[in-house]
C-alpha cells in the first residue's frame, strides 16, 4: 500500500493532530504517552507500517478534536525522534511542529533505579533527568545519576 | 566558586581551588585543635536516617568545637517518619529549627531533593550507593597531608565500586585533580557504575580497570580499599558469592613501595588483615581522625566564617 493510498483510506480531520512520520511500530506507544486508550470517544486513525520515502516505513495517527500541549510533544520526541506535528484546524494545517528532545525531561519517565529517592513511595517528588546525548538518546536521572538509554526509555514512561 | 551558602551533595560541585581552600583551613584546625565560637549562635540539625558512627560523630564534634548547637536524630525509629511522615516534611521541620541540615539517607538523591526543599543549606553526609562528598574531602585531605600533593600519583580504588558511595565519590575527587593513574579494582560483579566511569573519561583521567590488587601493587601510591556494602545488595546469594573475594594482608604488601599508603574509609570487616595495622603503609586510622578538622572547615566555609 502506497502512502497515497493510505491516506485516501482515512478522511481528513476537521479539527485535531496529525503525528506523522513515527518510527515504524511506535503508534501505540505514541498513543500511550497521550493518554488515548479509545475509551475517550476521540474519532482516531491508526495507520501503522505504511511506506514511506524518507523512513522506508513509518506510522501515522490522527486524532480529531485533540491538539498537543508542549509536554507531550516533547515527550512524543523520546520515542519518536522522526515524528512531525501538524495541527489542523478547519481541513487546513494550522501549525507544524517539529519534535526536539528537550534539554531536561520532567516527569514523564520513571528512573529505573529502585533506591532513587524518586522511586520512594508517597514521596511527592517529581523525576527529572538531563538529556547528555540526543542521538543516540541517553538520560542521566538528576537525583541519583543512573544512565537511561535510549532502549530503556519506552518501559520506562509512566503516561 | 567557594563554600559560602552552598549545599554540599557532590564532590563534582567544588573545585580544585575550593578543596585546597578547604584543605588549609582544615590544616589550621588539625594544628589549633581547641574550642572556638565561630558557629556560636548557630543550630545543626544532624539527619541521619541511615546508621552511621564516624560522620555522625565527627560532624557532631566539628560542630561542637565550632560552638554551634547540635539537634538531630540516628534513625528513622523514634521520628515521625516512623509513623509515616514524607521526608520532604522531615526535612521542612529540620528547615526551621536549624541554620544548616546533614543528611544522611539509604535513598540516591535524598540530599539533592532535601536541598531543594529546604532554604538552609544541606550537606549530604551519603545517599545510598552515590555520593559521600564530605568522606572524599577528608580522603583527599589525607593524601595532601601525607604525600603534600594529590597529582601524580598512582591510585588503586579496591572493593565495593558499584554499591560504595565512599569509592565513586573519591573516584569523582581525584578527576578534580590530576593523577597519574587510577586503577578501578573489583570484582566483576562490583565494578564501578557506568556513571562514575563516563566521569572519569569526560575529565581525560587515565584508568584501567582490574580483577586483583596482585596485579598492580607494585606500582601504585595510594591503595582505597573499601568494604563490600552488604545492606545495599537487593539479593542476598549475590552478596555470599562476593564477600571476601579480596583481602589485603602482609604478604601482599611485600611487593608494595616503602611510600605506598592504605586508605580504607572505615567500617571494615576482613577486607584489611588486622596485622596491617601496624605497618608503615595502614594510614586509615590517620584519615578517620581528620574528619573533624576537614568538617570543621566546610561548616566554617559554608557559614562564611574564619578563625
Amino acid at each position: 500500500m502506497s502512502p497515497e493510498r493510505a491516506s485516501l483510506t482515512v478522511s481528513k480531520i476537521r479539527d485535531g493532530t496529525v503525528i506523522d512520520h513515527i518510527p515504524a511500530g511506535k503508534a501505540l506507544t505514541v498513543l500511550r504517552i497521550l493518554s488515548i486508550t479509545g475509551k475517550e470517544g476521540l474519532r482516531t486513525a491508526v495507520l501503522m507500517n505504511v511506506e514511506s520515502r524518507k523512513l522506508g516505513r513509518k506510522d501515522i495517527i490522527k486524532i480529531e478534536n485533540r491538539e498537543l500541549s508542549s509536554k507531550e510533544v516533547n515527550a512524543i520526541a523520546l520515542v519518536a525522534p522522526t515524528a512531525t506535528i501538524n495541527i489542523i484546524r478547519n481541513y487546513v494545517v494550522h501549525k507544524k511542529l517539529r519534535v526536539e528532545v528537550p534539554e531536561n525531561i520532567v516527569g514523564i519517565l520513571r528512573c529505573p533505579n529502585p533506591t532513587c529517592i524518586t522511586n520512594r513511595p508517597r514521596e511527592p517528588v517529581t523525576p527529572r533527568f538531563k538529556v547528555t546525548s540526543k542521538s543516540p538518546l541517553v538520560l542521566q536521572c538528576v537525583y541519583c545519576g543512573t544512565i537511561i538509554r535510549e532502549d530503556e526509555i519506552e518501559k520506562l514512561l509512566t503516561a | 566558586m567557594g563554600f559560602r551558602g552552598r549545599d554540599v551533595i557532590s564532590i563534582l560541585d567544588f573545585t580544585r581551588e575550593d578543596l585546597e581552600e578547604l584543605f588549609g583551613l582544615a590544616d589550621y584546625f588539625l594544628s589549633n585543635k581547641r574550642s572556638y565560637k565561630l558557629l556560636e549562635d548557630y543550630v545543626v540539625a544532624l539527619a541521619f536516617f541511615e546508621p552511621s558512627t564516624r560522620t555522625r560523630l565527627s560532624f557532631e564534634t566539628a560542630a561542637k568545637l565550632l560552638g554551634a548547637k547540635v539537634i538531630g536524630f540516628t534513625s528513622e525509629e523514634g521520628t515521625s517518619l516512623a509513623k509515616g511522615e514524607t521526608f520532604a516534611d522531615t526535612i521542612r521541620m529540620l528547615d526551621g529549627y536549624a541554620d544548616l541540615i546533614v543528611v544522611r539517607h539509604k535513598n540516591e538523591g535524598a540530599a539533592l531533593y532535601a536541598a531543594e526543599i529546604a532554604e538552609h543549606p544541606v550537606i549530604n553526609a551519603g545517599d545510598g550507593k552515590q555520593h559521600h562528598p564530605t568522606q572524599a574531602m577528608l580522603d583527599l585531605f589525607t593524601i595532601w597531608k601525607l604525600f603534600n600533593r594529590v597529582d601524580g600519583l598512582v591510585y588503586a580504588v579496591v572493593g565495593d565500586l558499584r554499591y560504595g558511595r565512599a569509592a565513586s565519590s573519591f573516584i569523582y575527587g581525584l578527576t578534580l585533580f590530576e593523577p597519574e593513574k587510577v586503577y578501578l579494582v573489583s570484582p566483576p560483579l562490583l565494578r564501578a557504575r557506568p556513571e562514575v566511569v563516563r566521569v572519569l573519561e569526560e575529565k581525560g583521567v587515565k584508568y584501567e580497570e582490574k580483577r586483583s590488587v596482585e596485579e598492580v601493587i607494585s606500582e601504585i601510591d595510594v591503595m582505597y580499599v573499601t568494604r563490600v556494602q552488604k545492606e545495599r545488595f537487593p539479593d542476598p546469594l549475590e552478596y555470599e558469592r562476593v564477600k571476601g573475594s579480596y583481602r589485603i594482608t602482609l604478604k601482599l604488601l611485600e611487593k608494595a613501595k616503602d611510600h605506598m599508603k592504605i586508605l580504607h574509609p572505615l567500617p571494615r570487616v576482613d577486607e584489611i588483615d588486622p596485622e596491617v595495622d601496624s605497618t608503615r603503609h595502614a594510614a586509615y586510622f590517620t584519615q578517620a581522625r581528620f574528619g573533624v578538622p576537614v568538617r570543621m572547615a566546610l561548616l566554617s566555609l559554608i557559614v562564611g566564617v574564619k578563625p
